[in-house]
């Protein structure tokens, strides 16, 4: 049965240096406020795993959390690119940083792998692109059955995966709804999780379509209002696009960046 | 001829507008009422809304992030944005959007974009230059390599700059028509690959025999020799080629008219 703790005691438990963190959330509830708790904490040499590592990669990269990016799409979605994790690759500023990169289908499909406890997941895709010679995760395997050859991946099985959800109940079971990303897969192929949420309520009202990922499934929940801000939580508080586009200037001057770091640290 | 040439919604032509302009309504204008469209952010997320308003009312858009036939009342900045959920007519996990519905060959058309393309129409959108010591880091491939692959056809909508217009791409995220026509079946790739590229100067389509994209239609007020002085290979041209007609007063008001989430009220 999950624990209910505090974001703090959450982020000491079960996220150690040298781990491999996911922290999911597809441009939707995307688990910001834990991200400031890693940075506070001081996190070193993580492998940070995520499909789309926007806003609060580039803010963890920029913090000096990590050592190497598991990723399929490296931008600040409809503004422009990321320049804490640009620094960090040209100019291992503030530390080096190395890179496995996939495609989105093949990164979801590796979480989906990881979740159903297989050692590789089998797609189309891949062929004739040059991410294979790059990337020795993605490799090649025949169809038992046609002879057909196929893309392979390896399983992501993260250390720890982190996502942010609507609500949960106070045994720990959660629910989520809106665009669901890779969350459930996230957390099922991993081996511990935490998972902030808006609020915690007496009962869990259901809702039509919504993931609920039961409570002996995770290993904590964490109380976060408004923890996914500047994105959004459907259904509680909508994108703070203006937060995206302003990134682009702080991100662009490392001490504007080191300005915006402070006001994390300093932050509760 | 390419369908992409006249006014599909209103035929009064508008008095001034913008090369972008006439690249979103050129690209608009590719897409069929009925078709299944999977979106890319950006030009083909602007282009394709544009088409649902004007003489797509049914037209399926798709975005990565497991939207299915969604109708946004404006365009989402980025592809997951909340309008594109509250609008759709089904959420689906990322998983599922593309396993289930674009892996097997569903989805009609591809919708691309990307910072190279080459002679072959392959894209890049992952480095410029090496790739351990890219000169630009790009944002990398996404869902496009997948969506290059298996949508029944490709349409590519990119600024024709001859920077991005290149012999060969540094680095090919999403495979075209791969290193010449037959390539692609080689490759074991299911769907047709890019039919055309739409740019702010003109179309490109692949020429059938060779797959080399060879120019087939001038938008108006835009002559060979700019064409080809923006792209990185000796462009041929088409001795069919025709010249897009201008956007209606309808297309340009519609597309003037769409507005940006979060963007401050016009």
């Amino acid at each position: 049965m999950a624990k209910i703790v505090p974001l703090p005691q959450a982020v000491s438990e079960l996220v150690h240096d040298g781990d491999t963190v996911a922290l999911e959330g597809f441009t939707h509830l995307i688990p910001f406020a834990a991200g400031h708790e890693i940075i506070r904490q001081h996190r070193r040499d993580l492998t940070l795993v995520r499909m789309t590592p926007d806003l609060i990669y580039d803010q963890m990269i920029g913090a000096g959390c990590a050592s190497k990016l598991v990723f399929s799409w490296g931008g600040n979605p409809g503004v422009g690119s990321l320049h804490r994790m640009r620094d960090a690759l040209a100019n291992a500023w503030p530390v080096p940083l190395r890179i496995e990169e996939h495609s989105h289908a093949g990164m979801a499909n590796r979480y989906v792998a990881g979740a159903s406890g297989l050692p590789f997941a089998v797609l189309r895709g891949y062929s004739g692109t040059d991410l294979p010679d790059h990337t020795d995760t993605i490799s090649t395997v025949e169809c038992p059955f046609t002879g057909e050859r196929l893309a392979a991946v390896a399983a992501l099985n993260p250390d720890v995966a982190i996502v942010h959800a609507q609500r949960a109940d106070r045994d720990g079971n959660v629910q989520l709804w809106g665009i669901t990303g890779v969350q459930k897969e996230a957390v099922l192929a991993a081996r511990r999780s935490l998972v902030t949420v808006e609020e915690v309520v007496d009962e869990l009202t259901p809702v039509p379509g919504a993931v609920v990922l039961p409570g002996w499934v995770v290993d904590a929940v964490a109380t976060a209002p408004r923890g996914a801000a500047p994105s959004y939580a459907h259904g509680y508080y909508e994108r703070d696009n203006a937060a995206y586009r302003a990134w682009d200037a702080i991100s662009r001057d490392r001490e504007a960046f080191l300005r915006w770091r402070r006001t994390i640290e300093e932050a509760e | 001829m390419t369908d992409t040439a006249e006014p599909v919604a209103g035929t009064q032509p508008a008095a001034t507008w913008t090369a972008d302009e006439m690249m979103s309504i050129a690209a608009a204008r590719a897409l069929r009422d009925g078709q299944v469209c999977f979106v890319g952010i950006g030009l083909p997320s602007t282009a394709a809304n544009l088409a649902r308003r004007l003489h797509a009312p049914r037209l399926v858009l798709i975005y990565e992030s497991g939207t299915l036939d969604t109708k946004p009342a404006e365009l989402p900045l980025s592809i997951g944005d909340g309008i594109l959920a509250d609008s759709a007519l089904s959420v689906v996990s990322v998983p599922e959007i593309f396993n289930y519905w674009l892996q097997p060959g569903r989805i009609d058309v591809g919708f691309l974009s990307g910072a190279q393309v080459d002679r072959l129409g392959n894209i890049n959108t992952t480095v410029i230059g090496e790739y351990d010591e890219p000169t630009v880091r790009l944002p990398g491939s996404g869902g496009a390599p997948e969506i290059a692959a298996s949508c029944r056809e490709v349409i590519v909508v990119m600024r024709h700059r001859h920077r991005a217009f290149v012999e060969q791409v540094d680095f090919v995220t999403s495979v075209g028509n791969g290193s010449g026509r037959g390539d692609r079946e080689l490759l074991g790739l299911r769907g047709a690959g890019p039919v055309r590229v739409i740019t702010d100067l003109g179309v490109l389509e692949p020429d059938p025999d060779t797959a080399e994209l060879v120019l087939t239609t001038l938008h108006q007020g835009v002559t060979v020799e700019q064409v080809r002085a923006e792209t990185g290979w000796p462009l041929q041209v088409s001795a069919d080629l025709v010249i897009t007609a201008p956007p209606s007063t309808t297309e340009l008001e519609t597309l003037r008219g769409m507005r940006t989430v979060g963007s401050k009220a016009s």
